[in-house]
């Protein structure tokens, strides 16, 4: 028996992998270092990313003397601008999930991966990363020269320049991440002061790393290996999904130029490998739809720029679905049942998320009914129920209100005052006795409406509908 | 397992099994070495933080000097500072002057529903409810009276019953007739009711005398409640409340509070708190 062909060796390995020809820098074998180009797709993303910098400068927006988003979690109210959200709202943050999870779900049907390409916090950060890289050490064959370089002088002080840059970058994501939580202004403060607390070390610690590892090392490994969204997107697709796709019956069979001039009988594609030099995650778009694009559009700068040089129409690579590439007949969008549904859900979510917003009231009302004893009866033969008013005052000014108790006849109450005292954002509990007369009573139980409302604005007053338990009939 | 190495070169340890089958003397990944230099790294931090390797007659104590001990006592700590405003002002006040106190009857009520739980529920239910053969105390009707001074007072010394067992004097049908009297509210126009002596404790108009813990027999509320509420009445008429002698008789105690069961301020507290029930004067 011949014992060396058990054995599975590197050879074989390759070959399992043979149809993911990537292999090796897919998973992190090899530094990915892309070609920068400019072009039509680079600038989108330009400006795409520049929606970050309400990330960055966000938390410094003022809004009548405090910050004008901040959510307060230690004091658990969520300010925005002139909102205030406390947790008993908290549904209205399922309305604002629900909104994203599909706006996700309904961009991924339409334009695939468009999150991923132009907004990612990931692509956006390592972009900005390996731009620092760029300036700082040369194109990629360059950096790839000085990876292999021994460590003189040089290449410590390029090193430790880039490196800084990232770590700062890093320090200033995890303190702008931090003051959306906390008073911006305070939080400079305190840290200049070395007062700040050590939650919020640890939590800008934990960013700079974060920031540090994820963009400066992990890079596209993240997409490939750490992202649900990135698997999650990739089966929202369907035929009609447009992304970037290489026209296969326009490129093969590709050819590299002889002198200059394409080979006869060759396909535009002249195999110059552009596409995959620029591409930040190193795929090759040419193999078709896969796991490991990000729809960010670079290949078809490079691809564009090169078929200008050729004098080729552009668009070997560009934006398409599967459908058109078949030639096939494409739904305009809103005949497709997917994004119509997706669309539904969304209203559906706005709708909600308005209805909350425009309804958030100035009180939150409970009327909770003691239970042991369900009911008391009186020497005077009346009978009585104790109930506990939670009363939260979601404004920041103290209230006085006024309770109004009905749903029999003859209710007499105890622990009611004329103007009781709520204080500004907090929840008041009274305890508060009813007592009916026995022959008032029809039933076992009678509806009891409570009505609460505010002397300072007459307009807001709610009301909570209780029970009130008497013996069996 | 196999003598000679069939793989020389291979970096194998040269324990071979089924011709095959060997073991390699590679690396553990980068990962796992990290992770276990982490791990006795982490060991290491630990115990020289915190209590760990024992010594000959004591342990190391930490550099940190944590112990359990403590951080239970500083989080009580945290619990009582908030509570000290409140239970400084109570030790100095008469339950009375609490209960006219918004804010500390309101605090009493929250926290004092722990000692009542502790002390009074077993029989007078959770909610002072009652249950069986045992005193409501949410309701307005009161044996002893129900201003705060009363109920403090029924805490500190406790309560006991005493009804005479009147089977000697009134007979079947008679005490069949008080009974129902009683039942309907309107024991007072019932002849027995002066024949036989009950206005003496009852008073005369049926309502009980506080300080004798009489009952009021005009009302709806029963001390002995039952469902078969008549035979329950003739009952408490025959053979008693407390009687020494009767055998039947019912029992009716509420053991004393006070000395060294309860502190004054707790006694106070648990005043407030069951006057506040619902039924307080």
């Amino acid at each position: 028996m011949n014992t060396q062909s058990k054995q599975i060796d590197q050879k074989h390995v390759d070959e399992l992998y043979e149809e993911a020809s990537y292999w090796h820098v897919n998973t992190g074998d090899e530094i990915i270092h892309a070609k920068r180009m400019p072009g039509r797709f680079r600038t989108y993303k330009w400006f795409s990313m520049s929606v970050w910098l309400m990330f960055f400068l966000g938390p410094y927006l003022r809004w009548k003397d405090s910050q004008a988003i901040l959510l307060d979690i230690p004091n658990r109210k969520f300010h925005i601008f002139e909102i205030t959200i406390m947790p008993q709202d908290v549904w209205l943050l399922a309305m604002v999930l629900l909104f994203f999870a599909i706006l996700l779900a309904a961009v991924t049907s339409i334009a695939g991966r468009v999150f991923c390409g132009y907004f990612c916090f990931q692509t956006i950060w390592t972009d900005i990363f390996t731009y620092i890289e760029e300036k700082l050490e040369g194109a990629p064959a360059k950096r790839r020269k000085l990876e292999q370089a021994p460590w003189d002088f040089q290449k410590i002080k390029i090193k430790f320049i880039k490196h800084s840059l990232w770590i700062l970058i890093g320090v200033i994501t995890g303190i702008s991440f931090t003051a959306w939580f906390t008073d911006a202004l305070n939080l400079w403060a305190e840290l200049f002061s070395l007062q700040a607390d050590i939650f919020i070390w640890l939590l800008i610690l934990t960013f700079t790393l974060g920031t540090y590892i994820l963009a400066g090392f992990l890079r596209e490994q993240t997409c490939f290996w750490l992202c649900p969204y990135a698997r999650i997107q990739g089966v929202m697709y369907d035929s009609e999904t447009i992304l970037p796709t290489y026209d296969v019956a326009r490129g093969e069979p590709r050819g590299r130029l002889a002198k200059g001039k394409p080979v006869e009988g060759n396909g535009d594609c002249i195999d110059c490998n552009q596409c995959v030099a620029v591409c930040p995650t190193g795929v090759d778009i040419r193999h078709g739809q896969q796991e490991g694009c990000i729809t960010c559009g670079l290949c078809l700068d490079a691809c564009d720029s090169v078929m200008d040089k050729i004098k080729r129409p552009r668009g070997l690579i560009r934006y398409a679905s599967l459908d058109e590439i078949q030639g096939k007949e494409q739904l305009p969008l809103f005949k497709r049942p997917r994004v119509l549904i997706y669309f539904g859900i969304m209203i559906l979510a706005v709708s909600g998320l308005l209805y909350g917003l425009l309804n958030l009231g100035t009180f939150d009302f409970k009327v909770i009914h003691e239970r042991q004893p369900l009911f008391v009866q009186l020497s005077s033969g009346a009978i009585q129920n104790k109930y506990d008013l939670k009363i939260l005052n979601k404004t920041d000014e103290d209230m006085h209100i006024s309770i109004a108790v009905e749903g029999a006849e003859g209710i007499e109450t105890q622990g009611i005052k004329e103007k009781m005292l709520l204080p500004a954002s907090r929840l008041t509990s009274f305890t508060v006795f009813l007592r009916i007369p026995k022959n008032n009573l029809k039933e076992e139980r009678t509806p009891i409406n409570f009505r609460i409302q505010s002397y300072e604005k007459h307009e807001d007053s709610t009301e909570y509908l209780s029970m009130f338990y008497g013996p069996k009939f | 397992m196999s003598d000679e190495n069939k793989f020389p070169g291979e970096n194998n340890t040269g324990h071979i099994w089924d011709d095959n089958l060997r073991e390699l003397l590679n690396d553990p990944p980068t990962w796992w070495r990290i992770g276990f230099h982490a791990s006795w790294i982490l060991v290491v931090v630990y115990t020289l933080l915190y209590p760990s390797w024992p010594l000959i007659n004591t342990h190391f104590k930490g550099l940190m000097g944590w112990t359990s001990i403590n951080e239970y006592k500083t989080d009580l700590q945290s619990i009582e500072d908030v509570r000290a405003p409140y239970e400084n002002k109570l030790k100095n006040m008469t339950a009375a002057e609490i209960l006219a106190d918004d804010s500390l009857s309101n605090y009493v009520v929250r926290s004092a529903k722990v000692l009542f739980g502790d002390n009074c529920s077993a029989c007078h239910g959770s909610g002072g409810q009652g249950i069986p053969n045992f005193p409501v105390l949410a309701d307005d009707d009161w044996l002893y009276g129900g201003t705060i001074a009363d109920i403090e007072m029924s805490i500190t010394a406790g309560r006991q019953g005493m009804m005479p067992a009147n089977a000697a004097m009134v007979n079947n049908e008679e005490a069949d007739k008080l009974a129902n009297a009683i039942l309907a509210g309107n024991i007072t126009t019932e002849p027995l009711y002066m024949e036989k002596g009950c206005v003496g404790c009852h008073g005369p108009d049926g309502k009980g005398i506080a300080p004798l813990g009489s009952a009021n027999l005009t009302d709806s509320i029963y001390r002995f409640a039952s469902a078969n509420q008549l035979a329950s009445i003739k009952q408490t008429i025959l053979h008693g409340v407390n009687d020494p002698v009767d055998t039947e008789t019912h029992n009716a105690v509420m053991p004393s509070f006070g000395g060294t069961k309860l502190n004054e301020t707790d006694i106070k507290k648990l005043a407030v708190y069951v006057h506040k029930l619902g039924g307080g004067k």
